[in-house]
Order: structure tokens, then C-alpha cells, then sequence
């Protein structure tokens, strides 16, 4: 039988990246609904509407103008609504405390962003296929915590 | 002008089936309500033609065999990886080949296709879940954790941790204290 897509929303203002991401997205063997927003304010636009289909993963860039990943974290955290939504959380660096701090304010994966594009495919297909487990296994998405 | 109508839903339905079935030249009986047995199972892709005719009629298949059979594999699993004397992994196949009466070589490739996982990948899986969980509890040490679930030392159960979820089981159990601390000291207003 053939599986469902997984709905990614993907948040980056870097043209470049979200290319990058969407381009992965579509070669790695789950399969994939992706949308992309620009920065945190079309997110939190993105997410107020009301008949919108939750995604089942966010993927967020750490640093955005306007509105930070990690303000856009927060918040949605703070929203009962997206309690099953799990997010990731992406950035070039950190230090090994502001990924346990990422992880505190409620993200469940942190990637390093790779360079290399295969690398990515890996880290994605890792992320897409755990969180699916979560979503169909009666795993508790609490403690669904994944560092690559 | 008004008309008034009662509904045969049985009579509905099986005539919904005729015409949605009968298309496909296929073998089968409806028996009782919800369920048709077929002869001659019909192949994938004809079972996902049928499922998407019969959504427009609001006639959605629950459940496959083949479906059941995975949830059944994950049930096996689940027990096993909660009983207290867990069974070690050379013995697993002939655990889950015993319990669903099929070759564990048939088991293995239909969970690997109808999941994104293989049985030995979601075993583990489950082995951390717990691990996570009893971290969380706060009454046993990572060793008593290890020896529970059955590792061969610690060391063993945390390189399996950290593989999994690329943190070690402290800075896991760390994060979620935290976090826990955290959700209960703000309260977002209404």
C-alpha cells in the first residue's frame, strides 16, 4: 500500500538554502509535500490561518531577519494547537549549549547544516523516516529528540 | 414538494460494490457488514484504484491485511521490549516467526515495505524509547537502565543512545529536566 506524503513546511530566507532543502526534499525516497515561507513573520502568518493542514514537520532556520528561528520557536511552543508538529531546528554553528538551549525551548531535531547536498539527503531521509515513526507507532513526541 | 426516502445502506453499498468491483472482473463475497473477502486477493495497484473510487462514495478501506499484519509485527515488538525479561536479539526471528506464523523472511520484507523502517532498525527504536523513558522516572541508574533492557554494559546501551538520537542519555535526560522546569514557569496569557 502506498504510504502518505509527510507535509514539511520549510522557513528560510535565503533563496539559495530553500532551493537546496526543496531539492533534497524531492529526491529522498519518502515522499514529500513541501512548502516555503521567507522569513518569521510569513510563517506566523502562514500558521494563523485557520483551515490550515498541519504540517508534520517544520524545518527553521535559526537566523532570519525580521523575526528570529528562535522567537518563532517559542511561540509556537506556547500554541496548544501545534503540540504534534515537530520542528527542526537548522543552523550553520552552535555551540553545544545553544543546541541543548534550542532543544529546552522545545524544538526535537537540530541539524548542522551540511554543505555537501548528499549529506543532506541522509540527514533529511534520518529526520523524515523518525519523525514518521513517531507519528504512527504510539512513540510520545515529548521525548522525540534527534541532534545530526 | 416534498418526498420522503429510507435508506437500505446494505443495499446501498452492495450496489455501490457491483458497479465498483464488478469493473475489475473480481471474485468476491460481502459478509456482513464492512466485510468483503475476495477469492483471488487483487493486486496493489487495482486495491488503490478501488480505494480512491470508493472514497467518493465515502466508502474508505480501514484496513488491509497486509496493513494488520505490520501493526501486529510492531505489537510483538512493543511486548517484547516492555516484558521484563527481554529475549536477545539472535532469538528475535524465531520469536516473531512463532508468534505470527510466517517466515520471519516474509515479515521482514513486507514491514521494510510497508514502513520506512526495517524490523531491526524499529527494535531498537523501541529498546531507546524505553530507555528514555525509565532515564525519566528518575529511580534507576543508566547501568541498572542497561542491564534491564538487556545491553551488554553501558556503554553499550549509550553508544546505542547516541547513534539513535545523537545526544548521550545525560544530556537527554538534562534537556527534558529542563524543559519540564521551563513549561511550568510560563504560562502563555488567554
Amino acid at each position: 500500500m502506498e504510504l502518505e506524503p509527510i507535509y514539511v513546511l520549510l522557513a528560510d530566507d535565503d533563496d539559495s538554502d530553500r532551493m537546496f532543502f526543496t531539492d533534497a526534499f524531492e529526491e529522498i525516497k519518502i515522499k514529500t509535500v513541501v512548502q516555503t515561507v521567507k522569513d518569521g513573520v510569513e510563517l506566523t502568518n502562514y500558521l494563523s490561518v485557520p483551515e490550515l493542514i498541519i504540517p508534520h514537520v517544520l524545518f527553521l532556520d535559526l537566523n532570519m531577519p525580521l523575526k528570529g528561528g528562535m522567537e518563532c520557536l517559542v511561540e509556537i511552543r506556547q500554541n496548544n494547537r501545534f503540540k504534534d508538529m515537530a520542528i527542526a531546528i537548522y543552523s550553520t554553528s552552535a555551540s553545544e549549549e545553544d543546541i541543548e538551549d534550542t532543544f529546552v525551548k522545545g524544538a526535537n531535531v537540530y541539524i548542522k547544516k551540511p554543505s555537501d547536498f548528499n549529506q543532506l539527503k541522509k540527514l533529511l531521509t534520518k529526520v523524515i523516516s523518525m519523525n514518521w515513526q513517531y507519528h504512527t507507532s504510539w512513540l510520545n513526541k515529548e521525548i522525540f529528540l534527534l541532534n545530526l | 414538494m416534498k418526498i420522503f426516502l429510507q435508506y437500505d445502506i446494505q443495499k446501498m453499498c452492495a450496489a455501490i460494490l457491483e458497479e465498483q468491483l464488478g469493473q475489475f472482473e473480481l471474485n468476491y463475497t460481502v459478509l456482513g457488514t464492512g466485510e468483503v473477502e475476495f477469492l483471488t486477493p487483487p493486486d496493489t495497484q487495482t486495491l488503490k484504484i478501488i480505494q480512491e473510487q470508493l472514497k467518493k462514495y465515502g466508502i474508505r478501506i480501514i484496513e488491509t491485511p497486509k496493513n494488520i499484519l505490520v501493526e501486529k509485527i510492531k505489537e510483538a515488538i512493543f511486548e517484547m521490549v516492555y516484558k521484563e525479561d527481554d529475549l536477545p536479539a539472535s532469538k528475535i526471528s524465531t520469536y516473531l516467526s512463532g508468534k505470527l506464523h510466517h517466515s520471519y523472511g516474509y515479515l521482514s520484507n513486507l514491514f521494510s515495505e510497508t514502513t520506512y523502517s526495517s524490523i531491526e532498525n524499529f527494535i531498537i527504536l523501541q529498546r531507546i524509547e524505553r530507555a528514555k523513558q525509565l532515564l525519566l522516572t528518575d529511580e534507576l541508574t543508566v547501568s541498572e537502565i542497561a542491564w534491564k533492557l538487556n545491553y551488554s554494559s553501558v556503554a553499550h546501551l549509550s553508544t546505542q543512545f547516541k547513534n539513535v538520537t545523537g545526544l548521550t542519555p545525560s544530556a537527554f535526560e538534562r534537556i527534558i529536566r529542563k524543559r519540564r522546569l521551563t513549561v511550568s514557569t510560563v504560562r502563555p496569557g488567554p
